[in-house]
């Protein structure tokens, strides 16, 4: 590791304050990733700024919805009544992710953060990553393709989001608070994280500098009918290959009025089903259409030489997610 | 043993202690193990830690892990390094009553905290219930991985017990006390990898615990 200096912090302005110094400096949380990649030799802060102790780990009710405090951890969010309750599919998304210790260390704002696991990222000793050098190609294309998208990817970068609570809050619409040097941001989720595109080095649309203070969740009268499933390599402790948080409100004759679905697994951000939605509306709850949807959603998907396979475990997954959230309550 | 002079002193020298040496010899701004001060630079921080009932003040490197602080600084070499990134919870440990992976937390990240280490639970003759549990049901073969196994176990049981919802806890339980099946044991216990395949009499000794703690 590359020595840096280390401060703590207790007041959201000194952070930003701490932050601005050098475009070298970091936040540190949880610190489960950040530290991992700073040993990997991928992250090479020169600065470090412990937040731990700002006032941002409280859950709180908030217009009808809850706001989730930037620091709360992974397990205190997961545990929280008012998360089980009213949003049981986020609760069930983050206890799918890493483990017990992890998610004991791992926050809120760090979980948003999380960078993906592809293997040519994560290895320096691989010259080529667009992603943590740009304009150095995509070692990933050429190699061992079987976790990468296959929604979503450009010439530069085929790396996913391994997060699974960025998955179920898509599927939310929540609301990331931010704040920084020019004052607060609102960023909806879908805005937060992006596709790489030409520049695959963003993972998100933070400015320099930002911190991420709480993430929203609006209230959602049905959002107790609901399911996260994850498919992965073994029963736990893995990260997806295709996962889906599945939400889904049902009349008294069981058509669909609305229906909200965001995959993780496929694309460098948590993908938004929204032509699945769209072609769910108004109809019956039955195999065929949920098919028919889970084929239009998966339409645009190209795979890589080794993940052919997640096209149609993806439109599996899907449809088994949404058959699971029915049987859920609503209320 | 843990400056030049004692390492020149002496004929004998463990490899721990020699490791700590070559350490301190490296990282100018590190402590001994015995929490005497050398000279401090910008890339050291102070630091208050109580282990296993032990109060610390001392100043660290910040890039010291709290793993190797508590192996390589205080010597307790109970707790082990395995892949030191966070993937086989060989180093385990109780910070504040959780269970976390010591390997990826900074030292400096933990001050006022308390931890609990293997060593802190019990020893010899005076063991605790749980590492009985595994002695009396082999859940261990080479015993890398049984520290962590024990710590990560301990915590377990508090975390059922305070009603922790886990992947595979069914999501109409009741937010009470989680009844834990070798199902719950398991998926509990996947941040902790056996490479000796210990994992039926680790699930054995886990079960008898949570009972014998019930009875």
């Amino acid at each position: 590791m590359k020595p840096f200096t280390y401060v703590r912090v207790k007041t959201v302005h000194e952070a930003i304050y701490e932050r601005a110094k050098s475009p070298e400096a970091r936040y540190i949380g949880g610190g489960t990733n950040l530290l991992d990649l700073m040993k990997m030799g991928v992250e090479t802060p020169t600065h470090l700024i412990d937040i731990n102790a700002l006032p941002l780990a409280k859950i709180e009710e908030l217009d009808g919805g809850v706001r989730i405090g930037a620091l709360v951890s992974n397990t205190d969010a997961a545990n929280h009544p008012l998360i089980r309750e009213r949003y049981p599919v986020l609760s069930e998304a983050i206890v799918a992710g890493a483990s017990q210790q992890l998610r004991n260390m791992a926050t809120i704002g760090g979980n948003l953060l999380q960078r993906t696991r592809c293997y040519y990222f994560y290895d320096p000793s691989f010259t080529q990553c667009n992603k943590r050098q740009p304009g150095t190609g995509c070692a990933a294309q050429s190699g061992i393709s079987r976790i990468h998208a296959i929604l979503g990817e450009s010439a530069e970068c085929i790396a996913t989001n391994p997060s699974d609570m960025s998955v179920a809050l898509s599927a939310l619409d929540a609301t990331v608070q931010v704040t920084g040097e020019h004052g607060n941001r609102s960023i909806p989720i879908h805005e937060f994280h992006r596709l790489p595109g030409r520049n695959p080095e963003a993972d998100n649309t933070l400015r320099p500098g930002e911190l991420i203070t709480s993430v929203d969740l609006p209230a959602i009268s049905y959002a107790k009918r609901s399911h996260y499933l994850k498919v992965r390599d073994r029963a736990s402790y893995a990260f997806a290959l295709v996962s889906v948080a599945a939400i889904i409100d049902l009349d008294e004759k069981a058509t669909i009025r609305e229906a909200r679905i965001a995959l993780g697994g496929v694309a460098h951000k948590p993908w938004r089903a929204n032509k699945a939605e769209k072609a769910l509306l108004g109809h019956e709850m039955k195999p065929e259409r949920l098919r028919m949807a889970a084929e239009q959603e998966l339409k645009a998907a190209r795979p890589q030489r080794d993940n052919a396979f997640k096209i149609e475990l993806a439109k599996r997954t899907m449809i088994r997610a949404l058959m699971t959230a029915a049987k859920q309550e609503a209320a | 043993m843990n400056s030049d002079d004692s390492l020149l002193g002496e004929h004998r020298v463990r490899r721990r202690d020699f490791v700590a040496v070559a350490l301190v010899g490296v990282l100018p701004s590190v402590v001994t193990g015995t929490g005497k001060e050398q000279t401090t630079n910008e890339n050291s921080c102070s630091l208050s830690i109580t282990v296993n009932g032990q109060a610390h003040q001392l100043e660290v490197d910040t890039r010291v892990t709290l793993l190797d602080f508590l192996r390589e600084h205080l010597h307790l070499t109970g707790t082990k390094k395995g892949c030191d990134h966070g993937q086989c919870g060989a180093c385990t440990v109780l910070v504040n009553g959780r269970r976390i992976n010591s390997c990826l937390s900074l030292a400096v990240m933990n001050d006022g905290s308390k931890v609990v280490t293997i060593e802190g639970l019990g020893s010899g003759d005076n063991l605790h219930p749980m590492q009985a549990a595994f002695v009396e049901h082999d859940g261990l073969q080479c015993g890398y991985c049984t520290p962590g196994q024990i710590c990560s176990a301990v915590a377990l049981l508090e975390e059922a017990k305070a009603g922790a919802p886990s992947a595979v806890t069914k999501r109409d339980a009741s937010i009470g006390t989680v009844e834990l099946t070798d199902d719950e044991i398991r998926e509990r216990m996947s941040g902790n990898i056996c490479r000796c395949g210990a994992y039926v009499g680790i699930v054995a000794a886990i079960r008898a615990a949570s009972q014998g703690e019930r009875a």
